[in-house]
C-alpha cells in the first residue's frame, strides 16, 4: 500500500531517526534539550498519524502524553534544572563527532538489516516503524554511552524511550494501559534523576560522570 | 474416587504443618502432629494397597490450579500406587516412632511444621501428572527436607550439610527442568499424557536420559552426585533421617522410573542400559566402601543408602538393557528386582535409622567408638537392629536376600543379550554387586558388634536405658515386615506385577501364587527357585537341634574365668576391638587404593611419657577428582570476573550496548 498515508508515516518515523542523529552531535546543553523537544514532537506527530490511519483512538491519548510530557514538561524541567544548578553548558563528546556519526549510521543500517527480514510478511507500516524504532533505541543507547554529562545521559534515556513508544504505536493492538504505565514510569524516572542531579551537584560541584568516578569508595585493585 | 481423597489427605497434612507453626510451643503439640500424620499415612497406605492389589485402572484428575493454560494434573496408576505404599508405610512407621522419639526433640518448632509438609510433598510428587506439578512438589519436597536438615542449625557441620544439600537439590531440579523441557518437545505440552505421545530423536532422548539421571540421581545419591547425602541425612532428627534415607531417595527413584521407563517410552539405544548399569555398580561398591570407613553410626547408614541405590539402579539398568533388545520377560524380572529392593530398602533402612535414633536418645552418642555393650540395657532395640542389619546384609530368610537374589537372577539372563559390551558389563556389575553385598555384611557386623556387643566405651553408653514403647512398636513392626517380605516373597512379587506390567509393555513375571509351598520361581522351575519359608524352617530346626544337643551333651557346670585375660588382666574397655580396628583389614585392601588411606603411628621414644598415637588419613576420591577442581575453577573464574563489580556507569552502559549490538549483528548475519 504505497499510498500517501504510508508515505507520511514513513516520513514521520524517519524524521525521528534523523533527529536522533542530530542529538548525537549537539555540544551545548540547551541545544540538546531543544532537539530533544523536537524529537518528542516528531514522536507526537508519528503516533498521532498512526492513530489516524489505524483508527485506534487510544493512540491519540499516547500522542497527547508524548506532547505534554516529553515535548513540553520534561525539556522545560531539565531546562530549569540546568539553569538553577548553573551546570557547565558545553558538552564534551567522548569520541569525536565524526566517529559518532559514523557509528550512528552503522547502527541505523544494522537496525534495518535486522528488522526487515524478521518482520517479512507483516504490515509494511509496522515493518518500517519497527526498524526505525530499533534505530532510535540504538542511537539513544549510543548517546548514553558516549557522554560524560549526566544530563545528556538523561536525554539519551528519554530518546531511547521515545523509540520504544514508536515501536509500540506501530504494532497494532498494544493496550493503552501499557503505554500509560510506560509514560508514567518515564516521569518517575525524571523525578528520580532530577533529585539525583541536585544531590550529585551538591556533593561534587559537578555533574560530570568522570568527576563522580573519582569519588567512588570501592575501587578495584 | 480415590484420587480426590488422596489429594485432600495430602492437603490435610500440609494444613497440620501450618497448625504446628502456631501450636509448636505447647507440649501436647508433638503428639498431636505425629498422631495425625500416623493416621493419615495409614489411610493413604490402605488406599494405595487396595489400588495396587486390585490392579485397578489408572484414575486421573485435573484441577484448575498451577499454570493457567495447563492446570494441575494428577494420576494414580500402579507405579505411583506402589511408591505411595513405600512412602506412606515409611511415613506411618516414622510417625509412630516419633510419638516417642519426638518428646526428646530440643527444638520442636523447627521440626513439627515441616514434617507433615514433607510427607505431603512426597505424596504429591507421586501423584503429579504434569511437569509443572511434579517439579513444584519435587522442589517443595527438597525445601521442606532442607528445613528439617537445618533443624539443629547451630552446629556448624549441619549448616554446611544444609548448604551443600541446597546446592545439589537446585542442580538436580535444574536438570529435571531441562529434561522436561526436552520431553515436552517443541509444542510444549507439559502434561504427562501429551509427553508420552511425543516422538523424540535418539540424540535428544539420550540427552533427556542423562538429564534425568543427573536430576533424580542427585536426589537419590548416585555416585558421583552423592556427596551431600551422607552429610545431610544424618543431620536431621532420626525419624526424619529414616524418611529421607528410606523414603525420599525412593521418590527420586520413582522420578527416574517415571521419566525413563514411562515418559521416554521404549529405550532407543542399548548403551542406555549399560550406562545406568555401570553407574549402579560403581555406586554400590563405593557406597559400601565409604560406609566401612565410617564410625559415625548415622553417617554409616547414609552411605549404605548410597550402596542400596546402586543396587536398585543395577536392576533398572538391566531392565533398560533388556527392553532395548525387546526381551520383555527378562526386563520384567530386572524391574521386579529393582522395585522389590525399593520396598526392602525403605523397610530396613528406616528400621536401622530409627534404631540408631533410639541409641542416640539413650546415650547421646552417634560415634561408635564411644558406644558398646548396649545389648544389656537395650535388648529389644538390639534385637530389632540385628534383624535390620541381617536384612540389609542380604541374609536369608529376610527380605534383602530376596531382592538381591532376584537381581542376580536377572544378571544370569544377560548372556542372551546380543551386545558384547553388555555381555561383559553385566557380569562385572554382578561381581560388584556380590562384592558390595559381602562388604555390607562386614560393615554391619562392625556396626552391630561395636555398638551393641562388648563393654561400654563411655559413661554415657554404660548408663543407657531401653527406649520407649512407641519407638519399640515402630521398630518391631518394621522388623516383622522385613521377615514377612522375606518368607512370603511371592506375594510381594505378585503385588508388584501391575506396576511392572505398566512399565514393560504389559509383560510381567508369572504369577507366584500358583506355585506350591510359597516358592518363588522367577524364570522356570528347572533354572532357579527360592523358598523363604523353607529356609526359615531349616534355620529354626537346625538351631533348635543345635541348642538341644549342646544342652544335652555339653557340660552343665558353670565355669568362671577372667574376661579378656589374654595377658591383660583387668583390661579397660579401650582394649576391645574398635570400629576402626575392625575395619582395618578392609581399609588396607581397598582403602589404600580407593581412598589413599594412610596410617600414621606416632611412637614416643623410650622415656617419653606421652601416649602413642595412631591416626588414619582418608581422602575422598569423588571430592578430590570431581568437586574440588570444579569449585576451584568456579572460584578462579569468578575472581577474574570480579572487576565487573567495580565499573563506572558509562562502562556498564557500554557493556549493555555492546552486548545488544553483538546480538543484533548475530541475528543479521545468521539469517
Amino acid at each position: 500500500m504505497h499510498s500517501l498515508e504510508f508515505d507520511i508515516a514513513h516520513f514521520l518515523a524517519g524524521s525521528m531517526v534523523v533527529i536522533s542523529l542530530l542529538l548525537l552531535y549537539q555540544d551545548r546543553l540547551y541545544a540538546l534539550l531543544k532537539v530533544f523537544a523536537l524529537h518528542s514532537l516528531a514522536l507526537t506527530l508519528a503516533v498521532g498519524w498512526q492513530a489516524y490511519i489505524q483508527e485506534a483512538h487510544h493512540l491519540y491519548v499516547t500522542a497527547g502524553i508524548a506532547l505534554i510530557f516529553k515535548a513540553i514538561v520534561i525539556p522545560a524541567a531539565l531546562y530549569r534544572i540546568v539553569r538553577r544548578l548553573g551546570i557547565h553548558r558545553t558538552l564534551e563528546v567522548v569520541g569525536g563527532v565524526g566517529r559518532d556519526m559514523l557509528a550512528g549510521a552503522a547502527l541505523v543500517a544494522l537496525a534495518i538489516l535486522v528488522m526487515l527480514p524478521v518482520t517479512a510478511g507483516t504490515d509494511a507500516v509496522a515493518r518500517e516503524d519497527l526498524a526505525f524504532a530499533l534505530a532510535v533505541v540504538l542511537l539513544g543507547l549510543l548517546l548514553m554511552v558516549n557522554r560524560h554529562n549526566a544530563v545528556s545521559l538523561v536525554i539519551g534515556f528519554m530518546s531511547l524511550e521515545n523509540g520504544l513508544v514508536l515501536a509500540a504505536a506501530g504494532a497494532r493492538g498494544m493496550p493503552l494501559a501499557v503505554e500509560i504505565s510506560v509514560a508514567f514510569s518515564v516521569l518517575i524516572a525524571l523525578i528520580v534523576i532530577g533529585i539525583f542531579l541536585f544531590r550529585i551537584r551538591e556533593r561534587f560541584d559537578s555533574v560530570d560522570m568522570q568527576a563522580m568516578d573519582a569519588f567512588r569508595g570501592e575501587r578495584r585493585r | 474416587m480415590p484420587l480426590p481423597l488422596l489429594l485432600s489427605l495430602s492437603m490435610i497434612l500440609l494444613a497440620i504443618g501450618l497448625y504446628a507453626i502456631l501450636a509448636s510451643r505447647r507440649a501436647s503439640c508433638s503428639r498431636q502432629i505425629y498422631g495425625i500424620s500416623l493416621v493419615i499415612c495409614v489411610i493413604l497406605l490402605g488406599m494405595a494397597l487396595t489400588h495396587l492389589l486390585n490392579a485397578a485402572a489408572p484414575v486421573t484428575l485435573t484441577l484448575p490450579l498451577g499454570l493457567p493454560w495447563l492446570g494441575a494434573h494428577f494420576r494414580l496408576d500402579a507405579l505411583s500406587a506402589f511408591f505411595l505404599i513405600v512412602v506412606n508405610l515409611g511415613g506411618a512407621v516414622a510417625s509412630l516412632f516419633a510419638l516417642g522419639y519426638g518428646q526428646h526433640e530440643p527444638a520442636p518448632g523447627r521440626v513439627l511444621p515441616f514434617y507433615p509438609a514433607f510427607l505431603a510433598d512426597m505424596n504429591l510428587v507421586l501423584l503429579a501428572d504434569d511437569a509443572f506439578t511434579f517439579l513444584f512438589a519435587w522442589e517443595f519436597m527438597s525445601l521442606s527436607s532442607w528445613a528439617l536438615v537445618m533443624a539443629h542449625h547451630r552446629e556448624p557441620a549441619n549448616a554446611r550439610a544444609g548448604y551443600l544439600y541446597l546446592v545439589m537439590a537446585c542442580l538436580g531440579t535444574l536438570a529435571l527442568l531441562l529434561a522436561f523441557g526436552l520431553l515436552a518437545g517443541a509444542n510444549g505440552g507439559y502434561d504427562f499424557a501429551t509427553i508420552r505421545t511425543v516422538e523424540m530423536t535418539p540424540g535428544l532422548a539420550a540427552l533427556a536420559l542423562i538429564l534425568a539421571l543427573i536430576g533424580t540421581g542427585s536426589k537419590a545419591g548416585l555416585v558421583p552426585l552423592h556427596v551431600w547425602l551422607p552429610l545431610a541425612h544424618p543431620a536431621a532428627p532420626s525419624h526424619v533421617s529414616a524418611l529421607m534415607s528410606g523414603v525420599m531417595t525412593k521418590v527420586a527413584v520413582y522420578g527416574f522410573i517415571r521419566i525413563v521407563f514411562d515418559l521416554l517410552g521404549e529405550p532407543v539405544a542399548w548403551w542406555w542400559g549399560g550406562l545406568v548399569l555401570a553407574l549402579g555398580g560403581i555406586t554400590a561398591v563405593l557406597g559400601v566402601l565409604y560406609a566401612l570407613m565410617q564410625h559415625d553410626l548415622k553417617r554409616l547408614l547414609a552411605y549404605h543408602t548410597v550402596e542400596n541405590i546402586g543396587i536398585i539402579f543395577i536392576g533398572l539398568g538391566l531392565a533398560l538393557a533388556f527392553q532395548s533388545n525387546q526381551m520383555y520377560a527378562s526386563a520384567a524380572l530386572a524391574l521386579t528386582a529393582a522395585l522389590f529392593h525399593v520396598l526392602n530398602h525403605s523397610l530396613f533402612k528406616s528400621l536401622l535409622f530409627m534404631g540408631t535414633g533410639a541409641v542416640l536418645t539413650a546415650t547421646g552418642e552417634r560415634d561408635m567408638e564411644r558406644l558398646g555393650g548396649l545389648i544389656h540395657p537395650m535388648p529389644w532395640t538390639a534385637l530389632a537392629f540385628l534383624i535390620g542389619a541381617a536384612a540389609i546384609s542380604a541374609l536369608p530368610p529376610l527380605n534383602g536376600f530376596v531382592s538381591e537374589w532376584l537381581t542376580f537372577q536377572a544378571i544370569l539372563l544377560t548372556p542372551e543379550l546380543p551386545q558384547w559390551l553388555l555381555k561383559f558389563l553385566a557380569p562385572a556389575a554382578g561381581a560388584l554387586l556380590a562384592l558390595s553385598a559381602a562388604l555390607a555384611a562386614a560393615c554391619f557386623v562392625k556396626a552391630f558388634g561395636i555398638t551393641f556387643l562388648g563393654r561400654p566405651r563411655s559413661p554415657a553408653a554404660a548408663k543407657a536405658q531401653e527406649t520407649d514403647r512407641y519407638s519399640l512398636a515402630a521398630l518391631f513392626s518394621l522388623a516383622a515386615l522385613c521377615l514377612l517380605a522375606g518368607i512370603l516373597p511371592g506375594l510381594v512379587v505378585d503385588g508388584l506385577s501391575p506396576a511392572v506390567g505398566l512399565l514393560n509393555g504389559g509383560a510381567q513375571l508369572p504369577a507366584q501364587q500358583s506355585q506350591p509351598w510359597l516358592t518363588l520361581v522367577p524364570v522356570a522351575d528347572v533354572k532357579s527357585s527360592y523358598n523363604g519359608l523353607l529356609v526359615l524352617l531349616f534355620m529354626a530346626l537346625s538351631g533348635i537341634f543345635a541348642a538341644v544337643s549342646i544342652h544335652r551333651f555339653a557340660s552343665n557346670s558353670v565355669r568362671r574365668s577372667p574376661a579378656w585375660d589374654c595377658g591383660f588382666p583387668n583390661a579397660s574397655p579401650a582394649a576391645q576391638y574398635t570400629a576402626g580396628s575392625f575395619a582395618q583389614p578392609i581399609r588396607r585392601v581397598f582403602g589404600s587404593v580407593v581412598f589413599q588411606a594412610r596410617e600414621h603411628v606416632t611412637m614416643p621414644p623410650p622415656g617419653d611419657g606421652r601416649a602413642a598415637q595412631f591416626a588414619v588419613q582418608l581422602r575422598d576420591p569423588v571430592w578430590d577428582c570431581g568437586y574440588a577442581p570444579l569449585t576451584a575453577a568456579i572460584i578462579k573464574i569468578s575472581t577474574k570476573l570480579n572487576y565487573l563489580q567495580y565499573l563506572t556507569i558509562r562502562q556498564y552502559l557500554s557493556l549493555v550496548f555492546g552486548a545488544l549490538v553483538l546480538l543484533l549483528l548475530g541475528i543479521a548475519l545468521w539469517r
